[in-house]
């Protein structure tokens, strides 16, 4: 059973303060959507809303043709791994697997099976009879993972679910959790503050900030092409220079910068959306070169990255961050130009 | 290792006053005089036989038992909902709750005895076995909320979310996940809640009236009428009872459990 999950119109408050403003999210039948974002932007009262622990203000929250809305959180049938693993200390790795079967009434002989079959799915076999005291954090993340997998929900939901392993770890499960996800075609909300991690299992990303969606794409999307500044700067777009276009110039657009300079874009290469506009780039967007058309500038620190050398550049827009080639390192203090590299640059609306 | 003998004076004499008192008690206990005296003149058992011969003991006996008991439970049924309440929704409450829960050992207990003989009895009419438990409830009231409470903020509440996200209606889960991981709090609050209430004199003597009284208040009454040795080994039983029920705690949680 394969269900879309679908948030309308969401507002919802923590008292009085408001934390999500009308909220639309669809998540495709098998599909794994992550909510990144930082603390506070809220992607966990967003999965809370959909597990039922908090009551939105206004909106519905479908999945498929159920209206989870005003249903009790228990009778959601929504399969959660929490942060902390959640597990239940007072009883065995079988115990905790087969608890949610059980509260679906299933005999004691058919609950032992299919808690087993999972157990051994996930790996732990020889752990059954041992309480979660006695295991690892990774393990106890595949009984998390197994316990929730085990009631077949038609929804996923992850709570951070990794940031208390290690970093070899994270990995290894991140991979199993995706493996596990798409083996059952099961829909999955995945909430989580890294990038890497969530670029690196989803199929698409929602990046939040202060209650709201500020895109919904695909990781390479984001990655290359983010909608605004808040997403440009959340991926690495760290250099943010304001341009005003003045002019047409044949076949490329002429900008001026704060403080008089004047860049050239080939429109063959850039799209300009609007008159005032601004050039996001990430440090290797803007090569460091002795001449060319770019962005006049005085070198400043040099630091050396392993693959380019990285400046930090005094230019009349302010300070920005550029790459040099290793061919070729300049001492601080030289007179310089800023390309822009088109592949690594991106023009949004002011 | 270098030792100070001015420490190791001070630590001997600290352990002599604390154990010197309950060596005298037994000697005491143990005299076959009719009078209290140390060191015991004779053996015998004879005073540990009188107070079962003593039906006024006797009685205040089990009155003070079934007052541990129910006193306990009904502070516990009160107790524990609220210990749950103010861990679970900590950051949404006041903390200032908290602190009401524990005015009843801030408040000194012959004021509480008091004013509870002012209104629970007095005021309201309660028949003298019901306001002892009522007086005795809220005496230990406190430790139920406190050593339970104490277990629930080391709860992880994401647990109880974990069942319910299974399928387990919220009251449920509280059964069958919340109470058995504070089992151990929940046994430890019972277990100092009887003793104080077992051994309390100061609410019981406002609260006792014709024809029911509590062991402690019997032992001083028995005191201004006779100075035989029975107080004495009135005593000593009730030091093997809180021994035995510590030891079971020591067997089942660990005294450190209740340091925490």
């Amino acid at each position: 059973m394969t269900v879309s999950l679908t948030l309308s119109g969401i507002t919802a408050h923590y008292g009085t303060t408001k934390v999500l403003e009308d909220l639309d999210l669809h998540v495709n039948e098998g599909e794994l959507v992550s909510l990144l974002g930082s603390s506070g932007c809220g992607k966990t009262t967003t999965l809370r809303l959909v597990a039922g622990f908090l009551e939105p203000t206004t909106g519905t929250i479908q999945l498929g043709e159920r209206d989870l809305t005003r249903l009790p959180a228990h009778a959601r049938n929504i399969g959660l791994v929490f942060q902390t693993y959640a597990l239940f200390p007072h009883l065995t790795v079988r115990d905790n697997v087969a608890f949610g079967l059980k509260q679906r009434g299933i005999g004691a002989a058919e609950r032992r099976k299919r808690a087993e079959t999972m157990i051994d799915r996930v790996g732990l076999t020889d752990f059954a009879d041992r309480h979660p005291a006695n295991l690892s954090g990774g393990q106890r993340q595949r009984v998390a993972l197994a316990r929730a997998l085990v009631i077949e929900p038609p929804l996923l939901m992850f709570d951070e679910p990794l940031s208390n392993l290690d970093a070899k770890l994270r990995v290894d499960m991140r991979v199993e959790i995706r493996r596990l996800q798409q083996a059952n075609g099961t829909t999955a909300l995945y909430v989580t503050h890294d990038q890497e991690e969530a670029f690196s299992i989803s199929d698409r990303v929602a990046i939040m900030n202060a209650g709201k969606i500020m895109q919904l794409d695909t990781p390479e999307v984001l990655y290359s092409r983010p909608a605004n500044t808040f997403v440009a700067d959340f991926v690495g777009f760290e250099n943010m220079i304001p341009l005003r276009a003045v002019a047409e110039a044949g076949d490329a657009v002429r900008a001026e910068m704060p403080g008089g300079a004047i860049l050239t874009l080939p429109k063959s290469q850039f799209t300009v959306p609007s008159k005032d506009f601004i050039l996001a780039t990430r440090p290797e967007g803007l090569l460091a070169a002795q001449s060319g058309e770019g962005i006049p500038t005085t070198l400043g620190l040099r630091t050396y990255l392993g693959r380019a050398y990285q400046y930090q550049c005094d230019t009349p827009a302010g300070e920005v961050k550029a790459n040099g080639p290793l061919a070729q390192p300049f001492d601080s203090g030289t007179q310089a130009v800023l390309i822009p590299q088109p592949e690594q640059c991106c023009l949004l609306s002011a | 290792m270098k030792t100070n003998p001015f420490l190791i004076a001070f630590a001997v004499l600290t352990f002599a006053f604390l154990i010197g008192p309950l060596i005298i008690i037994i000697g005491t206990s143990l005299s076959d005089t009719t009078y209290l005296t140390f060191p015991p003149q004779g053996i015998s058992l004879r005073w540990y036989e009188n107070i079962f011969e003593i039906s006024a003991f006797r009685r205040t006996m089990v009155t003070s038992f079934l007052l541990a008991v129910g006193g306990t439970a009904l502070s516990m049924l009160i107790g524990i909902p609220a210990a749950y309440a103010m861990a679970r929704y900590r950051y949404e409450l006041p903390a200032i709750l908290g602190n009401i829960y524990v005015l009843p050992i801030l408040i000194p207990e012959i004021v509480l005895g008091f004013s509870l003989m002012k209104s629970v009895a007095v005021g309201m009419d309660f028949p003298i076995m019901a306001a002892l438990l009522v007086g005795h409830a809220l005496l230990v009231l406190p430790y139920c909320v406190r050593v339970v409470g104490a277990s629930l903020n080391a709860f992880d509440f994401s647990i109880e979310e974990a069942a319910v996200s299974l399928g387990c209606p919220r009251w449920k889960a509280f059964f069958t996940v919340v109470l058995p991981n504070v089992r151990a709090g929940i046994i430890a609050g019972f277990i100092l809640a009887f003793i104080t209430s077992l051994n309390d004199v100061s609410i019981s003597i406002f609260l006792t009236g014709p024809g029911v009284s509590t062991l402690p208040i019997q032992l001083l009454a028995h005191m201004e009428q006779f100075f035989d040795p029975t107080i004495a080994s009135v005593s000593v039983l009730l030091m093997f009872v809180t021994v035995g029920v510590m030891a079971i705690v020591e067997r089942t949680l660990g005294l450190t459990f209740l340091t925490k």
